[in-house]
């Protein structure tokens, strides 16, 4: 349902993406995890043709990213990471709007913000102007708008920023009951947690580049049997990667010196995954992959 | 619920973006509805700007060649009101962009110039109602005519409600690359208030020294202004250069070259932007 490979995007000197790649089958959820500017909003926005690549080719619900943009746009929901509704309208005539910027019948626009106002908790608020709402009412509000039509994919940049556990668990159920009826998820999150506990592939992003992907099971690590392992492009920095990683992580590294690669039993694969990326990167070691199993 | 296909004929196409931009402008006109305040602010503005200038400068300046220094001021304000259009739109269009509401409708299947053309028009529509306003209240208070017949008269305010839509246009261009409403007003009013004074609207430009005159005199709100007058028919002064001399071909042109120039540049700046 969503297909990339390659994705490439430079703004100005910085390099934002290195050439991403994803495969999310529907019906099921990814969740992009990684670091603050590790490009996660900018895979996003690519994926919702708000920015074109500079590299590598797209495909979400069946329509090219680039080629296609107008028939892909019927086809996906977006809440982006900040919230974007307009502060004087109310929660309502918001909905209405955007539902009717989707083309849907004015009865239908209607009948939909009502349903979503519902269901976010928002019916009571609903004819107050957004700017009388609180930070988590406006962050609800447009994720409402971005299920204005039960768009066959769903792309949320961490949308539950701002919320309060309850609403978070809300948001979490309702997902869950999206993507049980077909809808494909994309979202992205910095909280390790979030993307266990509701997507079916993770994938760690940091600078620009896939540090790791896998189900949430062989990321985290069977208990005992965890391992991250990274591969060096250059036996100079295997040497010098080892001892970042003694740093980050508790475990010893078993070391190949002949491949390039080093290995380290961990309980939580994914948090260490994460860890260790970050910190090679900031060493700026040629990696040329890191894996968890 | 069932996917919709965008319309694969010409024609559909069209009918799409004139919904999309109904669409925007109905919003345009939401947010006037919240906040009386603004609208209020739209049409004082302009008596503000009348009373000032035709009792408080007025009583002090006098013509080169005679006739009513009030009459002669309004289409001077008439001009000045219809440049400030730029400022409004610059200012709402740089916090949609700030506020991400850009790329939510960029995200849309909207119609490509739907939410640029239909905010214009929305603006235009609220100008012709301040426009409006301040006729009525030039002709209560200042004693403000137009003498020429009804057609002229209609052709000049036609003439200046093209003025406006172009700057309109200037100022959405400028809206999308600015961070933040307080850059936006900086961005246009900044130099526009300036070069409305620049220009033939308060005073005569016989008394600009010599270096300043070749400004105001090509100045394109001095043609505007001196179109104004000429069409309906208010005391104007002698005109020394060739777009005074023709001042409806050159605001015709002027309006025409900002839009051809601006409306496009604007569309092409916003199929690409994104917030931040
Ligand atoms: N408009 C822009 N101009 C310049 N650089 C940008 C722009 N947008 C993003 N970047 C840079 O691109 C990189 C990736 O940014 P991106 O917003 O995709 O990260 P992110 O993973 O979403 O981070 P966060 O968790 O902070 O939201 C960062 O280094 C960022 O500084
Ligand atoms: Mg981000």
């Amino acid at each position: 349902m969503i297909y990339a490979e390659g994705l490439r995007r430079r703004y100005g000197a910085v390099d934002a993406l290195k050439g991403v790649d994803l495969d999310v089958p529907q019906g099921t959820v990814c969740g992009l995890l990684g670091p603050n500017g590790a490009g996660k909003t900018t895979v996003v926005r690519i994926l919702t043709t708000l920015l074109r690549p500079d590299g590598g080719t797209a495909r979400v619900a069946g329509c090219d990213v680039v080629a296609d943009a107008d028939r892909l746009r019927y086809r996906i929901g977006l809440a982006g990471q900040h919230a974007a509704v307009d502060e004087l309208l109310t929660g309502r005539r918001n909905l209405v709007m955007f539902g009717r910027l989707y083309h849907l019948p004015r009865r239908t626009a209607r009948r939909r913000a009502g349903e979503l106002l519902e269901r976010f908790g928002l019916a009571e608020a609903a004819d107050r102007p957004v700017k009388t709402y609180s930070g988590g009412m406006r962050r609800r509000l447009d994720l409402a708008a971005s299920l204005i039509v039960a768009p066959p994919v769903l792309f949320l940049d961490e949308p539950t920023t701002g919320l309060d556990p309850r609403s978070r668990l809300a948001l979490w159920d309702l997902l869950r009951e999206l993507v049980s009826e077909g809808t494909t998820v994309l979202l992205t999150t910095q909280y390790l947690d979030e993307a266990d506990h509701l997507a079916d592939q993770i994938v760690v992003v940091d600078s620009g580049r896939v540090a790791a992907s896998g189900s949430p099971s062989a990321l985290k690590g069977k208990v005992g049997g965890g391992r991250v392992s990274i591969a060096f492009r250059e036996a100079g920095d295997l040497s010098a990667g080892i001892e970042v990683v003694r740093g980050v992580l508790p475990g010893e590294p078993e070391i190949d010196r002949g491949e390039r690669r080093l290995a380290v039993p961990v309980e939580d694969g994914a948090a260490s995954l994460i860890k260790v990326a970050t910190a090679l990167d900031e060493v700026f070691l040629r990696l040329t992959e890191v894996t968890a199993a | 619920m069932t996917v919709l296909e965008p319309p694969a004929t010409r024609l559909a196409r069209l009918g799409w973006a004139l919904a999309d931009s109904l669409t925007i402008a109905g919003r345009t006109y939401s947010r006037l509805r919240a906040q009386p305040g603004e609208l209020a602010g739209f049409l004082v503005f302009p008596i503000i700007m009348t009373v000032l200038f035709g009792y408080v400068f007025g009583s002090a300046i006098t013509l080169p060649g005679g006739g009513d220094y009030r009459s002669y001021l309004m289409p001077g304000i008439f001009m000045q009101v219809a440049a400030l259009t730029a400022v409004a739109a610059a200012t709402a269009v740089s916090e949609d962009m700030a506020l991400g509401l850009i790329d939510r409708f960029r995200a849309q299947p909207i119609a490509r110039s739907a939410v640029l053309v239909g905010r214009s028009v929305a603006d235009l529509s609220i100008h012709l109602l301040s426009v409006a306003m301040m006729a009525l209240c030039g002709v209560v208070i200042a004693g403000w005519r137009p003498h020429g017949s009804p057609l002229e008269t209609l052709a000049g305010f036609g003439l200046l409600a093209l003025f406006a839509y172009a700057m309109i246009w200037i100022g959405t261009y400028i809206g999308l690359f600015v961070k933040n409403g307080a850059q936006a007003d900086a961005a246009t009013f900044g130099w526009l208030f300036p070069l409305t004074f620049l220009a033939n609207a308060f005073v005569p430009l016989e008394g600009l020294p010599s270096w300043l005159r070749p400004i105001a005199d090509w100045n394109p709100m001095s043609a505007v202004v001196s179109a104004a007058r000429r069409l309906f028919g208010n005391p104007g002064s002698a005109a020394a250069s060739w777009p005074l001399q023709h001042p409806v071909t050159s605001t015709l042109c002027w309006s025409v070259l900002i839009l051809a120039v601006f409306v496009p540049l604007a569309v092409r700046r916003y199929r690409t932007a994104t917030s931040r």
